[in-house]
């Protein structure tokens, strides 16, 4: 509970500091009045249609990065997991490029996370196909090993026959990942798939601290480890394939953020499932505050600035674990 | 009343049948060794009487719903595996997962399970301890610990007592013998055939798959049968508590 109240003020701090940290300089006050649609228009436009639509993004793309690594992570029972492992995320983003290179993401304002969202739908049949219903875990990662591979393939021989330049730029600085220049459109179309992911992942709890004791102990508990599997894909590929759909492929959150809070859950994987979700909202908020205050003039890019903060994060992490173990 | 009957269990890996027509049935306040040689079946055996693995013929465990089956049979495999760094209370409170509704935390009923295993494997000071940071041995009795919190009728343990020191055996046994004399049933396959013979109210012998003899520890260890199964040339002496059985060599 402690660490609820700790996770959640956090969360909200960091909410609260990028609604009102950016370009305009907005008066806390006036910033809320502007929310509710009162005050200033200028001000109304940048914190309902700007703002918002960036902090609810980078909240959302957190949480579902947070929960799906937990969760990931629990399964297999390997802290390195994370959960682009499954190559959902690779699919979404080469779904993307695929809509920036044919131009068809120029046509209308949503054509880009729908191809995104498609590819991961589509790359989440072809795992399911891959690895078999009842498949142990080591063909699951082996069938994401392989459609990761081939989903990078493709996004690198799309840019390899990029036309100019500028749409191979255009495709690069995407994929780097980024919340800025979202519009609330995007938060309603990513929502609701997020919002299944969500469900099916939260419902996992019970199975993944069976899970700690082995997968033959874990049946004998009564969880039906077969059905554990699908929920897990398909609960992953809701939540991460829609948070790469509207804000690209984001390294890092779903490895590091259960890593760090793992002791403070007390191993537990099913407390860490919330936890994961509350923190990477908190991580992802932060990262992306720190692309508005550091160089705010060159468009840091989210991904970018996420992996700067993750990679030593990780190795100080890999630094104790080693202490531990010596 | 039974516990457990299996009829006929037959356990194939590829076409090879690992477990062949298999039947037994187990009561309560039976405590029961399966014994045999390294690849006789018997951890095929216990798993496919549980239902972990395809098998034809019958089981009454495997043919109960999951949850049900849990709250039936609690299950220690040889494999053991603690993934995370958990307290050892958290871990033997997995234990009590198939009585937990969703989410719910431990009920008083739940948490006096949880302390009556811990009690009875000599863990009341171990509590607090990170499973993942003891020794193999400690590690093996807070996973039996475990399998007492889900307290069931019958308790299936494959090897509970391999990597034990010779007390933590005994005890181990001893925890099984009176849960057999308080109307539950425990099926174990174990090495130690004297410790067999002394805590085991019967025993099952497997060779190849099959099962080769079934009744009380002295009728089951015999030179003749030790000669046949185990290819060993052994000394039995019948002591006060059961058999006592001497290796002296292997028969090439």
């Amino acid at each position: 509970m402690k660490l609820f109240g700790a996770l959640m003020g956090l969360t909200g701090v960091m909410f609260l500091a990028s609604l009102f940290v950016g370009y305009a300089a907005i008066p806390i006050p006036e910033g809320l009045a502007a929310l509710m649609g009162r005050g200033n228009p200028l001000f109304v436009t940048v914190m309902q249609e700007i703002r918002l639509p960036r902090v609810l993004l980078a909240a959302m793309v957190g949480a579902s990065l947070g929960l799906a690594g937990a969760a990931m992570q629990g399964f297999l029972r390997n802290p390195l997991a994370e959960p682009g492992l499954i190559g959902v995320s690779g699919s979404a983003a080469l779904g993307a490029v695929i809509a920036l290179q044919t131009g068809l993401a120029a046509a209308f304002l949503l054509a880009l996370p729908i191809a995104a969202l498609t590819f991961a739908a589509l790359s989440v049949g072809l795992i399911l196909l891959l690895a078999g219903p009842r498949g142990s875990s080591l063909t699951l990662i082996l069938a994401g090993i392989a459609v990761s591979a081939f989903a990078a393939a493709l996004t690198s021989l799309t840019l390899n026959l990029s036309p100019n330049p500028y749409a191979a730029s255009e495709i690069m600085f995407w994929m780097m990942g980024s919340v800025a220049n979202r519009a609330m459109s995007h938060v309603w179309l990513a929502l609701p798939i997020m919002a299944l992911g969500w469900a099916a992942l939260a419902g996992l709890g019970r199975g993944l601290d069976a899970l700690t004791l082995g997968e033959d102990a874990a049946e004998a508990l009564g969880i039906s480890l077969s059905r554990l599997r699908l929920q897990l894909l398909l609960g992953t590929a809701a939540a991460v394939g829609a948070a790469t759909a509207v804000a690209g492929a984001v390294g890092f959150v779903g490895l590091v953020v259960p890593h760090i809070l793992r002791r403070f859950a007390h191993g537990r994987p099913s407390t860490l499932l919330w936890a994961s979700a509350l923190g990477g909202a908190a991580m992802v908020l932060a990262a992306d505050l720190v692309t508005r205050l550091v160089l705010p003039d060159r468009d840091l890019k989210l991904g970018v600035v996420m992996a700067l903060i993750g990679a030593p994060l990780f190795l100080h992490l890999i630094y104790k674990t080693r202490r531990e173990f010596a | 009343m039974t516990l457990l009957t299996v009829q006929n269990l037959t356990v194939k890996r590829g076409e090879c049948p690992v477990v062949d027509g298999a039947s037994f049935t187990i009561g309560p306040g039976e405590c029961v060794g399966l014994i045999g040689p390294n690849g006789a079946g018997k951890t095929s055996l216990l798993r496919g009487a549980l239902g972990l693995l395809p098998f034809e013929g019958t089981s009454t465990l495997a043919a109960l719903p999951p949850r049900k089956r849990a709250a039936q049979a609690a299950w220690l495999p040889q494999t053991r595996e603690i993934a995370w760094p958990m307290s050892v209370e958290r871990i033997v409170a997995l234990g009590r997962l198939p009585y937990l509704a969703r989410g719910a935390r431990l009920s008083p009923t739940d948490q006096s399970a949880v302390d009556a295993a811990l009690t009875r494997m000599g863990l009341q000071n171990y509590r607090t301890r990170l499973a993942t940071a003891l020794s193999g041995g400690e590690q093996a009795r807070v996973l039996i610990a475990r399998t007492l919190a889900q307290d069931t009728p019958l308790l299936m343990a494959d090897e509970p007592i391999a990597g034990l020191d010779p007390a933590a055996q005994i005890a181990t046994l001893q925890v099984f013998e009176a849960l057999a004399k308080e109307g539950r049933a425990v099926l174990t396959s174990l090495h130690d055939l004297s410790l067999a013979g002394r805590y085991c109210t019967r025993l099952i012998l497997m060779g190849a798959g099959r099962i080769i003899a079934d009744g009380p520890p002295d009728q089951i260890l015999t030179a003749a049968r030790l000669e046949e199964v185990f290819h060993l040339q052994a000394n039995i002496v019948p002591t006060a508590h059961g058999p006592l059985v001497q290796p002296l060599g292997v028969i090439q």
